[in-house]
């Protein structure tokens, strides 16, 4: 554990553990609501914004996050008024962010594609102190939101229409999903890379939904998966110098594909269990009713 | 017809999907207590109506009012329960009976904290259905018409006044239908307003007050309801079958039953 000396370490571990937690809360609603692949868009946006931060010498995770923010947002107006043309104008937004990232960061003084690497892939070892500020506060906000709404999110991200017939502000929770998404993807971006950042939103969760059978129980083993690969792949590229977004993201699904082996005999010892538990006359192979309703005779 | 204020009052109503017009100026009035059922063929309009209620669609004329209030200014949406066509409430995620249900209290909680009364609310409702013994289980266990059960204890668990229902009967098997019929009389006799597009009048019709029958995007008929052979008179009158889950039930034409 002598790792643990390190202010580096400890800096990284606090990051791993943060994005471990939050990616998967805000992930869940994007698998539920089948945008599974929303924060990957996100994060292509967002090197716009790390490309202005280093134009503009500013912080890039508070520039990622304006412009991740802004362009989550966009991508929500998208889905509402261009329903035809939606996907081609959402291509656009993506790879136009990701060609003004590299745009812009070469322009800036001193900058080269090499600073983009750092974002792209996640740079934990050089996550510095004001970085950790930044991370904490958006992983605050981003846990507010996924906890404190649970139920309103679930109800919208679950059945928009029937949402808006409990009264439910559908567009501001709509938005408010995408905002927190924007956010997620900038705290995670230094831990495991603008480029692998929806995995770690998308994959614990995929991992979870094959042991349980409700919303409540895949949360909790989804962030459960997600701060033991964050943690462990930290702790991995510390001692094998292997580079930790990449170790953390193969980790993730290496927990999918040993959960999905262990849900096979899980289904069928409860598919059993609710056998046993039918009652008698109720068997669970076809059988042709004996006697049949007046329904049934029809001339046809 | 009900001597009090409309619950539901539709007049002059258009709405377009993408530039094709759906509805052509319809007028629709339910009054309290009344069962109204909304008849018509395919894409006559019967689905995009009731979803301009509900403001899933926006209309591009005419007026809609809910208990007397303008739809735009309506907030009491406590007082409606609502169930969709059984399509569109499929989340990618795992939930449970319990917690699809409970998101149908939502309109009677503040800020979505739940009470022990709330708890009880879904608890009944689940009771209502006849599916209290699956409250744990995944939706995606449950079959066709187990699923459409869920969803109408998930608009009766809010304890609405008035019921939207789309096609509650598609593709429900027969148990199920008996026991959504059952249900469905027990919120009747409680005074419940309900408006329902339906297929065929099938095993709801001695409930029905009045039919509605729209033919593309217009009011064909307004009166009571079409018995038994006069429902084959319908313009684009199609057989629909519940289609049970496979081998449970023997297949049956649904007209008699």
């Amino acid at each position: 554990m002598d790792f643990l000396n390190y202010a580096f370490m400890q800096r990284a571990l606090l990051a791993a553990v943060l994005v471990g937690i939050t990616a998967p809360a805000v992930g869940i609603y994007l698998v539920q609501r089948r945008q599974a692949l929303m924060g990957d868009g996100i994060g292509h946006v967002a090197m716009t914004g790390v490309g202005l931060g280093f134009l503009l010498s500013t912080s890039p995770v508070w520039m990622a996050t304006a412009v991740s923010v802004l362009g989550a947002v966009l991508m929500e107006l998208i889905r509402w008024y261009g329903r035809t043309r939606g996907d081609i104008a959402l291509a656009m937004l993506f790879y136009g962010g990701m060609a003004g990232g590299v745009m812009l960061i070469n322009l800036a003084p001193g900058g080269s594609n090499a600073n983009l690497m750092s974002y792209l892939f996640g740079s934990l070892s050089t996550v510095s102190e004001s970085d950790v500020t930044a991370i904490c506060v958006l992983a605050a906000f981003v846990l507010l939101v996924t906890l404190g709404l649970r139920r309103q999110l679930f109800a919208v991200s679950q059945d928009e229409e029937f949402a808006r017939v409990t009264g439910l502000p559908v567009r501001a929770l709509n938005l408010l999903t995408a905002v927190t998404a924007a956010v997620t993807v900038t705290v995670a971006m230094r831990v495991v890379g603008l480029l692998l950042v929806s995995a770690l939103m998308v994959v614990p969760v995929a991992a979870a939904q094959q042991l349980s059978r409700s919303f409540t129980v895949t949360f909790v083993i989804a962030v459960a998966i997600g701060v033991t690969v964050a943690v462990g792949g930290t702790v991995t590229s510390y001692y094998q110098y292997v580079p930790p977004g990449a170790t953390i993201v193969l980790l993730t699904i290496a927990a999918f594909i040993v959960l999905t082996a262990l849900a096979g005999p899980l289904a069928r010892r409860r598919a059993r269990a609710a056998a046993a538990a039918q009652p008698a006359g109720d068997p669970a192979e076809c059988s042709i009713p004996a006697a049949r309703g007046a329904g049934d005779e029809v001339g046809v | 017809m009900a001597a009090t204020e409309p619950v539901i009052a539709l007049r002059g109503v258009t709405a377009e999907l993408g530039a094709r017009p759906v509805l052509r100026g319809i007028d629709l009035t339910v009054g309290r207590g009344e069962v109204v059922a909304l008849l018509g063929a395919n894409g006559s309009g019967k689905s995009t109506a009731i979803r301009t209620i509900i403001g899933q669609v926006p209309v591009s004329g005419g007026t809609i009012e809910l208990f007397g209030t303008p739809r735009r200014s309506f907030k009491d949406w406590a007082r409606v329960g609502y169930v969709p066509q059984r399509t569109t409430a499929a989340g990618g995620v795992p939930a449970t009976v319990t917690e699809i249900v409970s998101s149908g209290r939502l309109s009677r909680t503040r800020f979505g904290v739940f009470r022990k009364g709330d708890r009880e609310a879904v608890r009944r409702a689940l009771e209502l259905v006849g599916m209290a013994d699956r409250a744990k289980d995944s939706v995606n266990a449950l079959s066709g018409g187990q699923h459409q059960r869920v969803l109408i204890a998930r608009a009766l668990v809010a304890e609405p006044e008035l019921l939207i229902m789309d096609e509650p009967m598609a593709g429900v098997d027969l148990a199920s239908q008996e026991i959504l019929a059952r249900t469905l009389k027990q919120q009747v006799e409680a005074g419940a307003t309900v408006l329902l597009v339906l297929h065929e009048l099938g095993p709801l019709e001695p409930l029905i007050d009045r039919a509605v029958v729209l033919r593309d995007g217009c009011v064909l008929h307004d009166g009571p309801p079409p018995r038994a052979v006069g429902q084959h008179a319908l313009p684009g009158h199609d057989h629909v079958h519940p289609h049970a889950p496979a081998g449970a039930e023997p297949i049956r034409t649904g007209l008699l039953s």
